[in-house]
């Protein structure tokens, strides 16, 4: 386990160094010279030339990116142009509304799931395992952000339930906050909840026809007792591991669910310094998504061999 | 039963999409560059079927040409993903083992591992909102998804006897993986190429919603709804028709890719019976 721990733990390093180098270099060929790019068209030679050297554009590249990837490590993501303000700082405020946003909308997903994909395989083949299914293909096909602006036009502008947008922050209660964030949670776990379902129900279809499986009919429990004490446990591995996968996907997708609702997460900050050129936020947040989003699958790697022994060697 | 139900309605859907695409070259019901402000917001009616926008233009004239926008950034999107993945994953599994076949996969791993909506943000970001790098940005995902696919196809058409004679005859491996193995993964990419096709829409019209993808006065659907979402609660119909219109494309693509599978792959269908 060590061994394989290691093992994946190098590739992690490998991945991050690259995915750096890529942002990094992508960033690089912004047309014209990066501080001429966020000063805009009309800015003075001396202007773009004390940029330059404020950014450090004068040094060779490779010095830079290793400069920039070194402040990372150290936690110091360097000081935003527009705002003046360390980017760490920024990412960290904005981090108080994109993660518990990811984490409400995975509960939301997996309560919304389980429950379907469970129905779904005990009634195979019959009306509601077909209902259920209908209702995935939708799930899947509906843009998350339309089904959002849907939802705002339903319970917020019609029904008054929700405000349409906007969030106050933690300070005003739990529970106040908690609602400002349930239509955009609604909205990203819909999509995400119906692929979990298919998963689900093909997972525990597929244990269902295990032999250990007639044997708990054939011990003379009944098929719903057999489902959930033996098929349930066995068919959750898959499941664990896309939820994982769904995690880091509800971070990185909840940038355009911000923008609909107006939240002042990592989504709208991207957007932002994307409008203001501030390339030094955009490359950081970038980085920090695709950095949990490897670092999440690479748990997610690690738990499945804790649980399932054989994935071990297979590497 | 099943199989010609998802067949048949997944290729109604699509036909009705490409239909209304390849129609709006030659025909619309209005012409969407003329602005009719007073008759701006009206409600769907027999004149307008799906009503008219802020400007006054004809919504169904600008879902038509809008489909086109779509269509036309998911294939070329996926032709980038088959045309790049493809080879590599034939390369990859004719030299199984070797140091092409590790760089490939292990790109292909770290592809994956990205988050591909933030890095299609920052490519269009950076390189300029255009439906082109909208293509680009979109199709890069697309490689790794055939390249992987391609190779596990073919690794097990290597094993098999046909390929061994073909190898006896004298023929290399870049002509074996062309004539033999090509044609045998084909249904694989076919099946797949749908479900990439749809997600491509789905990415182009996220894409253009945060101002990133086709820019106006092109028509798209998810420009439409970023146009509509300040207008949602007196014009509701504004973000209804081309969220509708995005659900009947990636659903037909889905249901379509679902009855070709089960058509296709000979395995699910003994598995059936």
């Amino acid at each position: 386990m060590l061994r394989y721990a290691l093992k994946r733990a190098l590739s992690l390093l490998i991945s991050l160094a690259i995915a750096s180098l890529v942002i990094f270099l992508v960033i690089e060929v912004a047309p014209g010279d990066p501080a001429s790019y966020m000063l805009g068209i009309n800015a003075q030679p001396e202007t773009v030339a004390a940029l330059r050297a404020e950014l450090g554009l004068d040094v060779p590249k490779m010095q830079r990116y290793l400069a920039w990837v070194g402040g990372m490590a150290r936690g110091d993501f360097g000081t935003s142009y527009t705002y003046r303000t360390p980017v760490g700082q920024m990412i960290a405020d904005r981090m108080w509304v994109s993660l518990p946003l990811a984490l409400y909308a995975l509960a939301l997903s997996t309560l919304i799931a389980f429950p379907a994909g469970i129905y779904a395989a005990a009634r195979r083949g019959k009306p509601g395992d077909i209902a259920v299914m209908g209702a995935t293909q939708l799930g899947v096909a509906v843009p998350n952000f339309w089904f959002a602006m849907m939802l705002v036009l339903i319970f917020a502008i019609n029904l008054r339930w929700f405000s349409a947008g906007g969030f106050p922050g933690w300070d005003i209660g739990f529970f106040l906050a908690l609602k400002s964030l349930t239509l955009p949670a609604i909205a990203l776990a819909l999509p995400q909840s119906a692929i979990l379902a298919r998963v689900m129900r093909s997972s525990l279809l597929d244990i269902l026809s295990e032999d250990f499986m007639r044997t708990a009919r054939a011990k003379g429990l009944s098929r719903r007792q057999a489902l959930w004490r033996h098929g349930l446990r066995n068919a959750l591995i898959p499941v664990l591991t896309i939820i994982g996968l769904q995690f880091s996907f509800l971070l990185a997708g909840g940038i355009i669910i911000e923008q609909v609702f107006f939240l002042p997460g990592l989504g709208r900050l991207i957007f932002q310094s994307i409008s203001a050129r501030d390339l030094i936020v955009v490359e950081s947040v970038v980085m920090l998504l695709v950095f949990s989003v490897i670092l999440v699958n690479f748990l997610v790697d690690l738990a499945y061999a804790a649980v399932d022994p054989r994935l071990r060697s297979r590497t | 039963m099943i199989r010609s139900r998802n067949l048949l309605i997944g290729g109604t859907l699509c036909l009705i999409v490409v239909t209304a695409a390849l129609l709006s070259f030659v025909w619309t019901p209005y012409d969407i560059s003329q602005m009719d402000i007073p008759n701006k917001l009206q409600k769907p009616s027999a004149a307008h079927w799906f009503g008219t926008d802020h400007f006054g233009r004809d919504i169904f004239s600008m879902i038509m040409i809008g489909a086109r926008t779509s269509l036309a950034v998911a294939i070329v999107a996926v032709g980038i993903g088959m045309g790049l993945g493809v080879p590599l994953g034939l390369w990859a599994a004719a030299n199984k083992g070797g140091w092409v076949d590790e760089i490939i996969m292990r790109g292909n791993d770290l592809i994956f591992a990205f988050p591909s909506l933030v890095i299609a943000i920052l490519i269009t970001a950076i390189m300029g909102a255009s439906a082109l790098n909208a293509i680009i940005a979109i199709g890069i995902f697309n490689i790794p998804v055939f390249a992987r696919l391609t190779r596990s196809g073919a690794l097990s058409l290597w094993e098999r006897e046909f390929i061994l004679a073909a190898r006896v005859a004298g023929k290399s491996k870049p002509r074996i993986s062309a004539e033999h193995i090509l044609p045998n993964v084909a249904n694989l990419l076919i099946v797949q190429g749908t479900i990439q096709f749809s997600l491509g829409i789905l990415a182009e019209a996220g894409l253009s919603y945060v101002g990133l993808g086709a820019q106006p006065p092109t028509p798209s659907w998810g420009r439409m709804l970023a146009d509509a979402q300040t207008m949602v609660s007196f014009a509701p119909h504004l973000a209804l028709v081309p969220g509708l219109a995005i659900v009947t494309a990636v659903l037909g693509l889905n249901l379509l890719g679902d009855g070709l599978r089960d058509l296709l792959d000979p395995k699910i269908r003994v598995a059936r019976t």
